[in-house]
C-alpha cells in the first residue's frame, strides 16, 4: 500500500501528495465504516433472532391445587401453579400449607417426604422445614409460600 | 496397466506421489513415555464413531417434547440393532471424554503444550469444552426425567453466572424454563453448531500436530529411537481401533443404555439423580458447598470457580514457560495437576456412591 503511493505520488507536488494521502484515507475509512455497517446489519438479525422472545403469561393468581379427598394428612402433591409447579402438603396435623416446588438452590423440583415430615430437593440433598424455611443442604432461601383456601372439598392455593 | 494409467492420470491432478512421500518421511518418537501419543487418536477414532452412529439415530430420532421420548423408545425396540447403534453411540460418548481427559493429562504432565506448541494446547481445550457441550446437550435429547433435572440444574448454574448469566440461560433454555423449547435448540446445537465448531477445531489441532511433530519430553530429548509414522504407527493406532471397537460393542451389548422414565415437567426430580459421571465431581462438590460463604450463595463461589479453572486452562502454556529454567515453578504445575486428579477421581467415586 505504501509503496503504491510513494510510487503514484511521484513527480507530484508536495501539496497534491499529501491531498493524495487524505483521500485515499478518506476511501479505506468509508470502505472500512461500510464493511462494520454491512457486518453488524447481517450480525444484530442473527444475535435477536437466538434471543428467544419473551412470552407473556397471563399471571394465575388462584387455582384449585388438589380435593382436600386425595390429599390424606402426611402428604404432599405437586400442582400446577401457572407455567411453575408448587407444592401443597397436608401436615400430619391436617394442616394445609403451600409453597413454589422450585427450589431456591438450583432450579430442581422438592417433594415432600412423609418419613422425616420435611420438604426435600433430591437433587442435592436440600432440606426444608415445613414453614418452607431452609434448614439444611445448600438451599440459600426459604421457598416462596402461597395461601391457601378450603372451598368445599377444593383446596385452592393462592398467589399473594 | 490400465490402473497405472488411472493412478498416473490423478498423481498429475491430485500430486499424491508428494503426498505420499511426505507421508513415508514422518516419523514418531520412540521413549518410555511413547504409549500417551496413541490417546489423541483414540480420541479422534471415538470421536469419528460418534459422527457415523450420530447420523444413523438421526434417521429416526424425533426433536420435540412430545415425541423425542417416543423416538428413542422405537430406535430402541423396533429399529433393528437401534438398541446396538444407540448404545454404542452413548458408551462411545463416555469413551471419548476419557480418553480425551488422558490425552490432556498426559500432555500436561509433559508439557507438550511448551512453545511452539502453545495453540496446540488451546485449540485442544477448545476440542474438551466442545465435547462437554455436545455431552450436555446430547443428554437431554432422549427427554427423560434424569437428563431433563440435570439440563434444570447445568442451565441453572450457567444463571449465576455474574452479569451474562440471565441471559445466557435464556438462551440455553430457548426461554425462562426448561420446555420443548430448550429440547429444540439443544438439538441444533447438537448436530449443528457443535459438529460445525467440532469439524474446525479438530482440523486446526491435527494441522498444528503435523506442523510440529510429536512432543519429546525434555528427558528423552537427547537420546530416542524413531518409528515410521506409515506404516508401523498408523497400523499401532489401528489395533487400539479394533479393540476400541470390540470394547464399544462388548459394552454396548452387556450394559445397554439405558431410557428412563420420559421427562415430566411437573414431577418432583426422583431420587438418586446424576449427571453424566464427568460432570460429577462438579455436582457433587455442589452438594457439599455450605448455602452461604460470608454474603454469597455458596453455589455462586463454586460455580465462580470451576468457570475460573475452566479459564486458567487456555493460559497453562503462557504461564509455565521455560520449565527447564524454572523448576519450581514446574513442580507447583505437577502438584496441581496431581491435586486436580485425585480431587476429580475421589469426588467423582463419592458422588457415584453417594
Amino acid at each position: 500500500m505504501g509503496n503504491i503511493r510513494a510510487h503514484q505520488s511521484q513527480g507530484n507536488t508536495e501539496g497534491s501528495k499529501s491531498q493524495n494521502v487524505t483521500r485515499r484515507r478518506f476511501l479505506d475509512y468509508l470502505l472500512g465504516t461500510s464493511a462494520f455497517a454491512t457486518l453488524a446489519a447481517i450480525l444484530y438479525p442473527i444475535v435477536r433472532f437466538m434471543a428467544p422472545p419473551h412470552v407473556v403469561e397471563a399471571m394465575q393468581s388462584s387455582v384449585i391445587a388438589a380435593k382436600l379427598s386425595e390429599l390424606p394428612p402426611n402428604s404432599g402433591k405437586i400442582f400446577k401453579f401457572g407455567s411453575k409447579p408448587g407444592l401443597i402438603i397436608r401436615t400430619a396435623s391436617g394442616e394445609l400449607k403451600a409453597f413454589s416446588a422450585v427450589c431456591t438452590h438450583l432450579d430442581c423440583i422438592v417433594q415432600y417426604r412423609s418419613d422425616t415430615k420435611q420438604i426435600w430437593c433430591a437433587c442435592h440433598n436440600g432440606q426444608y422445614n415445613l414453614n418452607g424455611e431452609n434448614i439444611g443442604g445448600p438451599p440459600p432461601r426459604p421457598l416462596e409460600s402461597y395461601p391457601v383456601n378450603k372451598r368445599g372439598d377444593d383446596v385452592v392455593v393462592n398467589r399473594s | 496397466m490400465k490402473i497405472e494409467s488411472i493412478g498416473r492420470w490423478l498423481d498429475e491432478r491430485l500430486s499424491i506421489s508428494t503426498i505420499a512421500r511426505t507421508a513415508q518421511k514422518k516419523e514418531v518418537p520412540l521413549h518410555r513415555q511413547s504409549l500417551w501419543y496413541y490417546f489423541g487418536g483414540m480420541t479422534l477414532f471415538l470421536f469419528v464413531v460418534q459422527v457415523v452412529t450420530g447420523i444413523l439415530l438421526l434417521l429416526y430420532y424425533r426433536p420435540s417434547a412430545e415425541n423425542a421420548f417416543e423416538s428413542v423408545q422405537f430406535i430402541m425396540t423396533e429399529v433393528k440393532f437401534g438398541w446396538l447403534i444407540r448404545s454404542i453411540h452413548s458408551w462411545s460418548a463416555n469413551l471419548m471424554i476419557l480418553t480425551l481427559f488422558i490425552h490432556m493429562f498426559s500432555v500436561y504432565f509433559m508439557r507438550a503444550y511448551n512453545r511452539p506448541r502453545e495453540l496446540t494446547w488451546v485449540t485442544g481445550v477448545v476440542l474438551l469444552f466442545l465435547s462437554v457441550g455436545f455431552g450436555f446437550s446430547g443428554y437431554l435429547l432422549p427427554w427423560n426425567e434424569v437428563s431433563f433435572f440435570a439440563t434444570k440444574v447445568g442451565t441453572d448454574i450457567a444463571g449465576d453466572i455474574p452479569v451474562v448469566g440471565k441471559t445466557m440461560l435464556r438462551f440455553l433454555r430457548g426461554g425462562d424454563e426448561v420446555t420443548g423449547a430448550t429440547l429444540t435448540r439443544f438439538f441444533g446445537f447438537h448436530v449443528a453448531v457443535l459438529p460445525a465448531l467440532a469439524t474446525v477445531f479438530i482440523g486446526a489441532h491435527v494441522l498444528l500436530v503435523q506442523l510440529h511433530g510429536m512432543h519429546v519430553p525434555a528427558r528423552y530429548e537427547k537420546n530416542y529411537r524413531r518409528m515410521k509414522f506409515f506404516p508401523n504407527f498408523i497400523m499401532r493406532d489401528l489395533i487400539g481401533w479394533i479393540l476400541a471397537i470390540g470394547v464399544l460393542a462388548a459394552l454396548a451389548a452387556i450394559f445397554p443404555w439405558e431410557l428412563g422414565v420420559k421427562a415430566d415437567a411437573f414431577a418432583p426430580a426422583p431420587a438418586g439423580i446424576k449427571p453424566e459421571w464427568y460432570f460429577l465431581f462438579m455436582f457433587q462438590t455442589l452438594k457439599y458447598i455450605p448455602a452461604k460463604i460470608l454474603f454469597f450463595d455458596g453455589e455462586v463461589i463454586g460455580i465462580l470457580f470451576f468457570t475460573l479453572a475452566g479459564a486458567a486452562l487456555f493460559v497453562i502454556p503462557f504461564i509455565n514457560r521455560l520449565p527447564e529454567q524454572f523448576p519450581r515453578r514446574r513442580k507447583i504445575f505437577n502438584l496441581i495437576g496431581v491435586i486436580a486428579i485425585l480431587y476429580i477421581a475421589i469426588m467423582t467415586v463419592v458422588g457415584y456412591l453417594a
